[in-house]
């Protein structure tokens, strides 16, 4: 369960001469020109832990403002500001990103490839998301933030309402962000179709990996709503367009129309992948294989495609007509069905197997319990007349942070205590970790428990201050101390994970005995990932004791261990039939480039200073030019 | 209706058992929990039922992982395989048969919601305001703001529009959530089946003020309740002191009278509350604060220290002036 000695033969073979060849140059050249994908996936951990980081202490400042009755200490202004910047923050730039971002690891390891598809589009996706989450965080500083909330409705968002620059940073920030989410998703799909070994034919792929794929699926089809739902704001908003504008033949309800066709898959963009970590770390601690696989990556797939049949169920107190209702309720009900086989896949799963509670299991656990509880209260949201009596109170603020919160973040905690090791190479201390669930879990459940009393009481949600007498104040004050625990238990993980990362014991290749194959590698990787590609025999590669032999009986085989340059394999869509070496892009800065030209664009169109864009414009045109450069001759493919 | 009533004590049990006895303060109640008419007490029947519901599953999840917490521990367990039917019995053939019920019973409390107010005694109009509530009774010829009267045990039709952003109508104890939509012309309904103050509150944010936007229904016995319309639907009171007859002329003089309304003067402004019969109402600003002397003076000499951005400028009046407008608006019942 430590070090994997078949791995160590084959990079005693072939090893040295990978390295040679896949080694990117130290310094600040390579820092800004990297195309591996596990140096571009820990960025977008971290820079997803600093928006979370961000978000969280907004969410501070609110509860703060609210543990008491009349509160003077945020203005309205202020108030609005942050929660609307809450939101933005946590689904755009911290969810997503974060959960991109163990895919960016992952995705390669756990499918046996040397990097992902399109190593300088990763690249490039990174920069434009950092530019994007920069330029929308530090509105904040210039008192530009946007105030209109998350989901940004017209007509307060028209420049009539909101003339400030916040909704323009919203629009501009959220379509620049698009491009690196979409990027993102189109390297996921191709990386998991096109690279995996050979051997690893789909029904070999890890659940994690299928989540991944499932969720760039939604991206592709989700985010153009979206982005056009923006860039007509825009345009209403900058050269007096009236999309929106009822008096002129537009129509308000049509943003709404637009923004949760995206919104609702959003969801599952953000807990799919979050579920695709709980499949991964189940296994491994119930000591057996996942209970029906199959049904779970129907049931993933499934809820994609359902998923986009669903949002009206956050319009149900518009005025729509009752029949329409009555069908987005039903489909908002039966979504709930493969949720329901994953909840029973895991439980049953831990049923049957032998739990080993390590910190990473302790946090699916917690997840468990949690997510259920927000599973259940969906259900409810589904059924018009108590969706119309809640929706907009504090009880869907607890319903969805038990989602999310729940959904997401008890698991990404968890693979942060899972995967750390990893990608890393030290490992977290076991005995923080465990304090910092049980005061997660009490933190998180005090905050938002009583959200759902509180708003069967009648609070509306979106409220800078609010009057005593109304039986809310106890609520409010108990999540504001909540609130305040969470931050300590949070705070404790960060500091475990500082603290390992200065001291912590050194991790073997395979700390938790897991079965998929990302742990066949060092901790952390080499750089070449493998240093012979392994051929796939299960689902469970680590644990069939044929997979890893095959990395020690191919390592002169010039096929497998690819050392004719910066090679993948590609390998059969649906089989993982070998068929060619793939040619992998070297370290360039043209990634970089093209998205500071986009940055230069966002930031024209914001200010009004076109000249800025048409200069950011030239900067992207030289970029993709330089990008598509033919660098050397192409390689003949070894036959 | 026995089921109605089952669940209706079912429900003010609960809410002792939860220890939620403060409901009721100044500016009434404001509890979906706590109906005082059919269209809430049908909704706090579906969410006992679904919490119910909520129980079993999470106990029935949690009972796996408890299971397996004390039983399936140990060097000397070995994991067991298999398990794939039980996922499709727990996971698909259970629920399906709870989510057909849960959708049922939806699909009838969602009729019964539709037909309760086809029997509507006579409809009034809400509008949205950037921060507060019109409220206008056509057939009565009243105009009022923030406080809607309606007799007990009689449906009221309410017709939703707004003047400005998208609002949410909400009396958490009587009805459910209507939005109001530039544009659309939403209807909901109000019938309290006992006399009472029910609070209620903008659902849908609004911008600065939101959370100031609050309005109280007050459900009345019919006779009360056509003394309240006898009274409201005529001219103002005429002033009767000679501070209050001064307030008079200082209100049409200065720029009260641009944005207010008082019937029966010159006072015809329509940007802010009408104001005819203001000494009668409870709140001011929309129920950020009382009706009394303190805060109408506090408000009128600067409202934006009582309910920040909202669109009533400052009015710096000499303490003379102020003193006699008080008079007046105090005697505007």
């Amino acid at each position: 369960m430590t070090t994997v000695a078949e791995r160590v033969s084959a990079e005693h073979a072939v090893g040295e001469q990978l390295t040679a060849i896949w080694e990117e140059s130290p310094g600040l050249h390579s820092w800004f020109a990297t195309v591996d994908h596990k140096r571009i996936g820990r960025r977008y951990l971290f820079t997803a832990a600093l928006f979370f980081v961000f978000a969280g202490l907004e969410a501070m400042a609110m509860r703060t403002q609210l543990a008491r009755p009349d509160e003077h200490l945020l203005t309205p202004e202020a108030y609005n500001q942050l929660f609307t910047l809450h939101g933005t923050t946590m689904i755009f730039l911290f969810a997503t990103p974060m959960l991109f971002g163990f895919g960016n690891v992952l995705v390669p390891l756990m499918i046996g490839a040397r990097d992902m598809a399109f190593p300088r589009l990763n690249a490039f996706g990174y920069w434009v998301f950092a530019s994007s989450g920069f330029l929308m965080s530090a509105s904040l500083l210039f008192g530009a933030a946007p105030d209109g909330g998350w989901f940004s409705y017209v007509p307060l968002t028209e420049k009539a309402y909101l003339p400030g620059a916040g909704t323009d940073v919203y629009c501009v920030g959220l379509l620049l962000l698009g491009i690196s989410t979409t990027a993102g998703a189109i390297n996921f799909i191709v990386t998991a179709l096109t690279m995996r070994a050979p051997g690893m034919s789909l029904n070999r792929v890890p659940m994690f990996v299928w989540s991944i794929v499932v969720t760039s699926f939604l991206v592709l089809f989700a985010l153009p709503v979206l982005n056009v739902d923006n860039a007509m704001l825009f345009l209403d908003r900058r050269w007096g367009y009236h999309f929106f504008d009822r008096a002129h033949g537009g129509d308000a309800v049509l943003w709404q129309h637009l923004f949760w066709l995206f919104g609702h898959p959003d969801v599952y963009i953000i807990v799919l992948p979050a579920l695709g970590i709980v499949s991964s770390i189940v296994p491994v601690f119930a000591r057996r294989p996942l209970a029906a696989y199959p049904l779970l990556v129907l049931s993933t797939i499934g809820t994609g495609v359902i998923g986009f049949g669903v949002w009206v169920h956050h319009m149900f107190a518009v005025g729509l007509p009752q029949l329409a209702l009555s069908f987005f309720s039903a489909a908002s009900l039966i979504i709930t069905i493969p949720a329901g086989i994953q909840i029973f896949s895991w439980a049953i799963t831990i049923a049957l197997g032998r739990l080993v509670v390590r910190t990473p299991m302790l946090f699916v656990l917690g997840f468990l319990a949690v997510f259920v509880m927000g599973g259940v209260t969906g259900v409810m949201f589904a059924v018009v007349p108590f969706d119309q009596q809640t929706t907009d109170s504090y009880f869907v603020v607890a319903h969805f942070h038990y989602v999310l919160f729940g959904g997401a973040v008890f698991p990404i905690l968890g693979a942060l205590y899972f995967w750390l090791p990893k990608i890393t190479g030290r490992m977290l201390s076991e005995r923080l970790g465990r304090w910092s669930f049980w005061i997660v879990l009490l933190g998180f459940n005090l905050t938002f428990l009583p959200m759902h009393i509180q708003g069967l009481l009648g609070m509306p949600r979106r409220v800078y201050t609010y009057q005593s007498g109304l039986g809310w104040d106890l609520w409010n004050m108990l999540e504001t101390i909540g609130a305040y625990i969470l931050l300590v238990g949070l705070a404790l993980t960060l500091f475990n994970i500082l603290r390992s990362l200065r001291s912590g014991p050194v991790a073997p290749d395979n700390p938790w005995g897991g079965e998929s194959l990302e742990w066949a590698t060092s901790s952390p990787p080499a750089p070449y990932n493998f240093a012979v590609v392994p051929t796939v025999h299960s689902l469970h590669p680590m644990w069939d004791e044929q997979t890893l032999a095959t990395m020690v009986a191919d390592r002169d085989d010039p096929e497998r261990a690819l050392t004719d340059g910066k090679l993948g394999l590609r390998t059969s869509d649906l089989d993982g039939i070998a068929e060619h070496p793939l040619e992998l892009p070297e370290e360039t800065l043209t990634p970089f480039v093209t998205a500071a030209g986009l940055l230069a664009i966002a930031l024209g169109f914001l200010l009004g200073h076109y000249v800025i864009a048409y200069v950011g414009a030239g900067i992207t045109v030289i970029g993709i030019w330089g990008w598509q450069w033919p660098k050397r001759e192409p390689q003949e493919a070894s036959a | 209706m026995a089921a109605s009533r089952i669940s209706a004590r079912t429900v003010r049990g609960s809410l002792v058992l939860l220890g939620i006895g403060l409901l009721g303060g100044c500016g009434g109640r404001q509890s979906a929990l706590d109906p005082a008419g059919p269209g809430a007490r049908r909704i706090a029947g579906l969410w006992w039922g679904f919490f119910a519901i909520s129980v079993v599953v999470f106990v029935v999840v949690m009972f796996f992982v408890l299971w397996a917490l004390v039983l399936r521990r140990g060097p000397d367990v070995t994991p067991r395989p298999g398990g794939d039917r039980a996922v499709v019995l727990a996971g698909v053939v259970v629920p399906v048969l709870v989510l057909v019920g849960v959708y049922g019973a939806g699909l009838h409390v969602m009729t019964e919601q539709r037909t309760t107010g086809h029997k509507a005694a006579f409809a009034i109009d809400v509008i949205g305001h950037d921060w507060w509530w019109e409220v206008r009774y056509p057939d009565q010829r009243i105009v009022t703001a923030n406080e809607i009267h309606i007799p007990v045990g009689r449906p009221v039709t309410v017709r939703l529009a707004t003047k400005d952003v998208i609002h949410s109508f909400w009396v958490p104890s009587l009805q459910s959530k209507t939005d109001l939509v530039p544009g659309k012309s939403n209807e909901t309904w109000l019938l309290a089946d006992h006399a009472g103050r029910f609070r209620g509150q903008c659902a849908e944010y609004c911008g600065l003020q939101h959370a100031g936007m609050g309005f109280v229904v007050i459900a009345d016995p019919p006779a009360v309740f056509d003394a309240w319309v006898a009274q409201e639907s005529g001219d103002r009171t005429a002033p009767t002191t000679a501070s209050a007859q001064r307030g008079e002329q200082v209100f049409e003089s200065q720029s009260c009278a641009s944005c207010h309304t008082i019937r029966g003067t010159t006072a015809g402004g329509t940007l802010g509350p009408d104001l005819t019969h203001f000494g009668s109402r409870s709140t001011l600003g929309a129920g950020v604060a009382p009706n009394d002397r303190g805060w109408l003076g506090g408000w009128i000499a600067n409202s934006q220290t009582v309910k920040p951005g909202n669109l009533m400028p400052p009015q710096p009046l000499d303490p003379q002036e102020l003193r006699s407008l008080l008079d007046y608006l105090e005697g505007l019942k």
